[in-house]
């Protein structure tokens, strides 16, 4: 009856202090985003504004992508189309190995993860080093990140002081935020400027004008690409907007979706080389073309990469991002996840309540959680279908269509009120584990509506159909 | 070309539904617009954690960058009306060679009052002194503020050619300790406007 997520989750709540503090930790995430929403009278119709974008530029791409290459070409930029991962990877490192680079400078990059570029450039012999700090931490940690936007959300400050100390020499037992912070400045400061070539990803390519834009807090980026000649950019096919009006919509909606802010610290837009040096800029399709045609989930391809549906998720929170088994976790990691893979993913789908709440947050309207309830219909179609749930579900099939069947279930159900709790609550009642039961009625609605004890009216206001709204 | 031939053809392939261009016009009339742009700039810059400082007058920018900045040994700025600047950007051979630059000093093109950002694309030589100095001075017109950046993206200064080009919004920050907020992650840990 379980699943790979619901295993790992377990896992995850057994230090109940540590699972206390990450879901408090994304929640605080949320009420930003929440408080910086209401400052906009206008948040809902920048939402629909946001979710048409996409949706016009995710169907107009060729075109689109062919316009951004030639203004990007114009700039003096070289452009390389790369359909997957290995293609990816492999012009990076050719790149790389053209201009003789040895130690390369990256900023924070899911595409990267995505195609696994760091082990294959190590492997090849080109240091490698991140240049977020929530990525350096996870780098040196050697963990993957865990949420897209903040890498390192599951990490104690304990343990990070510790990780400085032994790679950056920081003082036993110190594990102030502040000083490890600028620990870590002055640390990649140097190799900030010893580095080779410097790479970003992108969160926005401007067909018209064929700037890619990034946009950072630290700043990683935009020093790692201003010290070198050499500067790669690459990005997913459908971060591709239509021109600078576009911007206007997303770039209010991204960092008050993501992080609480009313905009990142850094918006900068890559024309040109830096004077004597090359711009290379890699398109990746890696399996996008084919979402294009996935009926009912398309739509994924609006997703900015903000961060906010696994801020939300009551079971991002309380799972934490390792117990998913993609590696971008959370609804719209659920989600893409099914369209990589649904064969090896589809462990993922159960880790969602429905509450829809990601659905409600998305800055560009991505339906995730409608998404996500379309999977779990496809699951026996699969022949992934939980086999105690489609019992339970084929026998309250045969309940709910035999009137006499179900009457009789009604009546005899308040015995289970006054069964001894061992009973109740046996193994065999997987329900039953960490909830409570609530108590049958007496009597059931039918039949107090057939004797006149339910007076008409509108309801008694009490809002007790309102519970699912609470997160 | 093999490859992006390829990926137009899946892509074309695979297209279902094609929609519009939506009309963005009823959304940029209804966007927060304030009725002190200056003063709500202000704000949303102090919630960046940086600060703004008013010049009654442009012969006052060297008076302020040097009571802001007291212990400031090194001040680079392509301005080269500044009178406290130390050296050009100019003057760097190499980017690199900017890192321990305590003040950069350079012209902002326009402000936007939603979120305390400058779009900046003056930077003389290396934009690298943008990030790699210890604390940023923007010098930016009171009279050149936008509401929102529905108009940012529509403002003249958007449309020149460029090399490149950024909106900055206060110091660099990060959170990435347990959501701690730090100032000066790697580009300055100070920002200063000053509004003249």
């Amino acid at each position: 009856m379980s699943t790979r997520h619901s295993l790992a989750a377990a896992g995850f709540l057994k230090d109940r202090e540590k699972a206390g503090w990450h879901d408090k930790t994304l929640w605080m995430v949320r009420e930003k985003r929440d408080r910086m929403s209401r400052e906009l009278p206008e948040w809902e119709q920048l939402r629909d504004a946001a979710c048409a974008l996409k949706m016009y530029s995710n169907s107009h791409l060729a075109e689109l992508l062919e316009q951004f290459e030639e203004n990007a070409s114009r700039n003096g930029a070289i452009v390389h189309w790369a359909s997957d991962a290995r293609e990816y990877r492999e012009t990076v490192l050719n790149i790389l190995q053209d201009h003789g680079a040895r130690l390369f400078i990256k900023s924070k990059s899911m595409l990267a993860e995505e195609c696994e570029l760091t082990p294959y450039l190590e492997e090849n012999g080109i240091e490698t080093v991140e240049s977020d700090l929530g990525e350096r931490i996870v780098q040196l940690m050697h963990v993957k990140p865990s949420h897209i936007v903040l890498p390192a959300v599951h990490i104690r400050r304990e343990e990070i002081g510790k990780l400085f100390e032994k790679e950056m020499g920081t003082e036993p037992g110190n594990s102030d935020p502040t000083y490890l912070t600028h620990a870590a400045r002055k640390n990649l400061r140097q190799i900030f400027k010893k580095a080779d070539a410097a790479m970003t990803g992108g969160n926005f390519a401007v067909a018209s004008t064929g700037e890619v834009v990034v946009c950072t807090n630290e700043g990683n980026a935009d020093i790692g690409t201003s010290l070198h000649k050499l500067q790669i950019a690459a990005f997913g096919l459908e971060k591709i907007v239509p021109d600078p009006d576009s911007l206007g919509v997303f770039t209010r909606l991204l960092a008050r979706s993501g992080t609480g802010q009313p905009v990142t610290t850094y918006t900068t837009h890559y024309s040109r080389p830096q004077e004597g040096g090359e711009f290379h800029i890699i398109i990746v399709d890696n399996g996008r073309s084919r979402i294009l045609a996935e009926k009912g989930h398309s739509k994924t391809l609006n997703c900015l990469r903000c961060g906010a549906c696994m801020n939300t998720c009551p079971v991002y929170r309380r799972s934490g991002g390792y117990s998913y088994t993609y590696f971008i976790p959370g609804p719209i990691g659920i989600n893409l996840s099914m369209l990589k893979n649904p064969e090896k993913y589809h462990d993922n789908v159960s880790a969602c309540s429905l509450c829809m709440s990601c659905s409600n947050v998305c800055p560009a309207k991505v339906d995730l959680g409608e998404q996500i309830y379309l999977w779990r219909q496809s699951l026996d179609g699969l022949g992934k279908a939980d086999r105690m749930k489609k019992f339970i579900s084929d026998t309250m099939e045969i309940v709910m269509e035999h009137p006499a069947v179900f009457n009789t279930a009604l009546k005899i159900a308040p015995v289970v009120n006054s069964l001894p709790r061992p009973i109740v609550y046996c193994r065999m009642d997987t329900w039953g584990a960490g909830r409570e039961l609530p108590e049958f009625a007496r009597e059931s609605f039918n039949r107090m509506w057939k004797s006149g004890k339910v007076k008409g009216g509108t309801g008694d206001g009490n809002g007790h159909e309102g519970h699912l709204a609470g997160e | 070309m093999g490859s992006r031939e390829e990926i137009l053809e899946r892509i074309r392939r695979n297209t279902q539904s094609v929609y519009e261009y939506p009309d963005l016009s009823v959304l940029k009339k209804s966007a927060v617009a304030y009725g002190d742009r200056e003063k709500a700039f202000i704000k949303a810059l102090e919630g960046a954690g940086g600060e703004t400082v008013i010049a009654e007058d442009p012969s006052c920018i060297d008076s302020i960058i040097r009571k802001e900045y007291p212990e400031a040994r090194s001040i680079v700025s392509p301005v080269e009306l500044l009178e406290c600047r130390t050296a050009s950007p100019d003057d760097f051979g190499s980017p690199e060679d900017l890192d321990g630059t305590d003040v950069a000093v350079v012209r902002g093109d326009f402000g936007v009052a939603e979120n305390g950002a400058v779009w900046i694309t003056d930077f003389g030589r290396h934009r690298a002194l943008l990030f790699i100095a210890e604390a940023l001075v923007i010098i930016l017109s009171r009279n050149s503020i936008v509401d929102n950046m529905h108009q940012a993206y529509a403002h003249d200064s958007m449309r020149h050619q460029r090399s490149f080009g950024t909106f900055i919004s206060g110091p660099s920050k990060t959170a990435d300790i347990e959501q701690a907020l730090v100032f000066g992650a790697h580009g300055a840990r100070k920002v200063t406007v000053i509004l003249i």
